[in-house]
């Protein structure tokens, strides 16, 4: 685990530029999502993930799935600082033929538990990871991110149920909680309402903790499970778009792809020192 | 009178018996205990069942996450609810992520009878049909169900298995059946039937009726929908230059559509289906439903008789059918 949280935040603030530089140059991406969640992924898979000889595919490895697989690209260039893995060409991102597409696929690339994409599928799968581990008696852990606004589709629900009657203390779920879906404030299309009161009613632990903040993040995953017996819900406070002031919490900037002068302004913004 | 065996019995006596060689196997459910046969499992290895209640999407995806694992799940439900209710994760989590997952879909076509359209399942060889990399294995008795299951076992990928409730005989070939290969009933010259599953005997007996009028039909089993015996339905209608297709599914997607895009690339071979002409069914016993389409023994003969007179086949058409 790196305590040394300046580091990490500005490995962070890297794998931004990095995300930038490749949607402008490939034409196509999720900015939005990726400095939403970023942020989180690089606290999991620097502090939190547990690979077994740092092996991505080591039987008794944590499992990790984005279930918001429209963030690919964050996913991508966090694994590719973390392992350094060569098959993680982000300059081939959305090209011809490339591993690396829009949406993560398990075809060509260790490291993605299953090809996601379409939502409301990571949560299911995430449940089949944990009742394995238990039935397996290992210790691994189950990790899973997810949109809010993904959380409208029914079969996060239908496993959310069966997670804690199963009392699987071995999953975590972290809601990247950032008000926003596709084109509007998820308010304006269909409210989650008491997002944590509906969490606690399926029977999970609820931490909320600040998405951003890679230091509360290490903590609120680091002791886990919080309760014996029970799944852990963290609802990770965060903002779409973080860390380019006019992309944050601005539903434009979901899969909008920056024209050169955004280019330069957001490359300025985060500290582009090339 | 000929005895009849219930292919979901065979189903479920043959994995118990494979779950005690392999502790891999673990039985994925809906609330389905009693209609896919899962007590004798669930009181065998209870802690390797899986009921996920009635949520068949969440049931397909912790599936796939069980076979991340390394488990071998066996996703037992009923066909309709399965393949439909959960098609984007069987696209998606089993599919298109390789997951070493078995879907095992019981009571399909029109076995519900009755019970109505919402809960047959007549399309759902059309929605498997469609998914690459998806092996599908629809067997017509219970050996042949036997067999197909050990095949699905030992197939380290994903597997659609259609397992049929309607009682029916054993095949007379029976116990051959191979992925990707089409097995021969019956060996004939001037027609070529084509069906699977618990239509396979009526198709055997219609064979039957056809002989009695000089026609003699050739006969495939092909309980292997995917991979297909692409090479079977060639030779076969290059020989007979007719072909009949007879099925408990809609027309559009099912084996009559898996023959026809072979025969397209082939001159002059015409098929005809004897299905359900892509309507919802009426409702009424199996039985009863299968005589209002025609897919009994004697209406496949009359059907197929009556398509070789209207293309110009070998037949003078001079002997009546019953």
């Amino acid at each position: 685990m790196k305590s040394n949280y300046d580091e990490l935040n500005d490995v962070s603030r890297k794998l931004r530029l990095e995300c930038l530089r490749v949607t402008f140059n490939s034409g196509m991406g999720h900015l939005g999502p990726d400095f939403s969640c970023l942020d989180i992924l690089v606290t999991l898979y620097s502090n939190i993930l547990n690979f077994p000889g740092g092996d991505l595919t080591h039987p008794d490895r944590d499992r990790f799935i984005l279930s918001k697989g429209h963030a690919a690209l964050a996913l991508y260039a966090t694994l590719r600082e973390c392992f350094g893995d060569s098959s993680y060409d982000l300059d081939t991102f959305n090209s011809y033929d490339s591993a690396l597409a829009g949406h993560p696929s398990n075809k060509r690339l260790s490291g993605i538990e299953t090809s996601t994409g379409a939502l409301g599928h990571g949560m299911p799968f995430a449940v089949g990871c944990a009742l394995a581990a238990k039935l397996t008696r290992s210790n691994r852990r189950v990790f899973v991110l997810v949109g809010d606004g993904e959380l409208q589709e029914g079969s996060n629900w239908e496993a959310a149920m069966y997670a804690s009657a199963q009392q699987l203390d071995n999953l975590a779920v972290i809601v990247d909680r950032n008000n926003l879906q596709q084109g509007r404030f998820i308010e304006e299309v269909n409210t989650l309402g008491a997002l944590e009161e509906k969490w606690l009613a399926f029977g999970w632990e609820v931490r909320p903790v600040d998405g951003h903040d890679i230091r509360a993040i290490t903590q609120a995953l680091t002791h886990f499970p919080h309760i014996e017996g029970r799944p852990t819900c963290l609802v990770a406070d965060t903002t779409k778009g973080k860390g380019v002031s006019f992309m944050e919490n601005n539903p434009a900037w979901h899969h909008k792809v920056p024209n050169m002068h955004e280019y330069e302004l957001a490359l300025a913004e985060l500290g582009d020192k090339q | 009178m000929t005895e009849l065996f219930d292919c979901r019995h065979a189903f479920s006596s043959k994995l118990v018996e494979l779950a005690h060689k392999d502790d891999r196997i673990v039985l994925v459910l809906n609330d389905c205990l009693s209609s896919s046969d899962s007590l004798a499992f669930l009181n065998t290895f209870p802690e390797r069942v899986f009921d996920l209640g009635i949520a068949e999407q969440n049931m397909v995806g912790v599936a796939a996450g069980l076979a991340n694992g390394g488990y071998i799940p066996f996703v037992c439900a009923a066909s309709c609810f399965l393949t439909a209710r959960a098609f984007e994760q069987i696209k998606i989590d089993i599919a298109y992520s390789q997951a070493n997952v078995k879907l095992c879909a019981f009571s399909a076509g029109i076995a519900y009878g009755a019970l109505g359209p919402t809960h047959h399942s007549t399309e759902d060889l059309a929605l498997m049909r469609t998914l690459p990399g998806l092996s599908i294995y629809a067997p017509g008795d219970s050996l042949e169900t036997e067999r197909a299951l050990e095949f699905a076992h030992d197939l380290h990928g994903p597997t659609f298995l259609r397992i049929n409730r309607i009682t029916v005989p054993h095949l007379p070939q029976t116990g051959g059946f191979e992925p990707g290969k089409a097995s021969t009933l019956r060996d004939g010259e001037d027609v070529t039937l084509i069906s699977y599953g618990p239509l396979l005997h009526e198709v055997i007996q219609a064979a039957e009726i056809l002989a009695e009028s000089g026609v003699e039909a050739h006969i495939l089993n092909m309980a292997s929908i995917s991979p297909l015996d692409e090479a079977a339905i060639v030779q076969s209608a290059n020989r007979t230059k007719i072909v009949v297709v007879v099925e408990d599914h809609q027309r559009t997607g099912g084996l009559f559509s898996a023959v026809a895009e072979v025969l397209c690339n082939i001159k002059s071979t015409p098929v005809l289906p004897i299905n359900i002409p892509n309507e919802f069914s009426v409702i009424g016993s199996p039985q009863q439903i299968f005589e209002h389409y025609g897919l009994i023994a004697s209406a496949i003969a009359v059907k197929t008789k009556n398509f070789i007179i209207k293309i110009g086949g070998s037949d003078d058409g001079s002997v009546t059918l019953k």
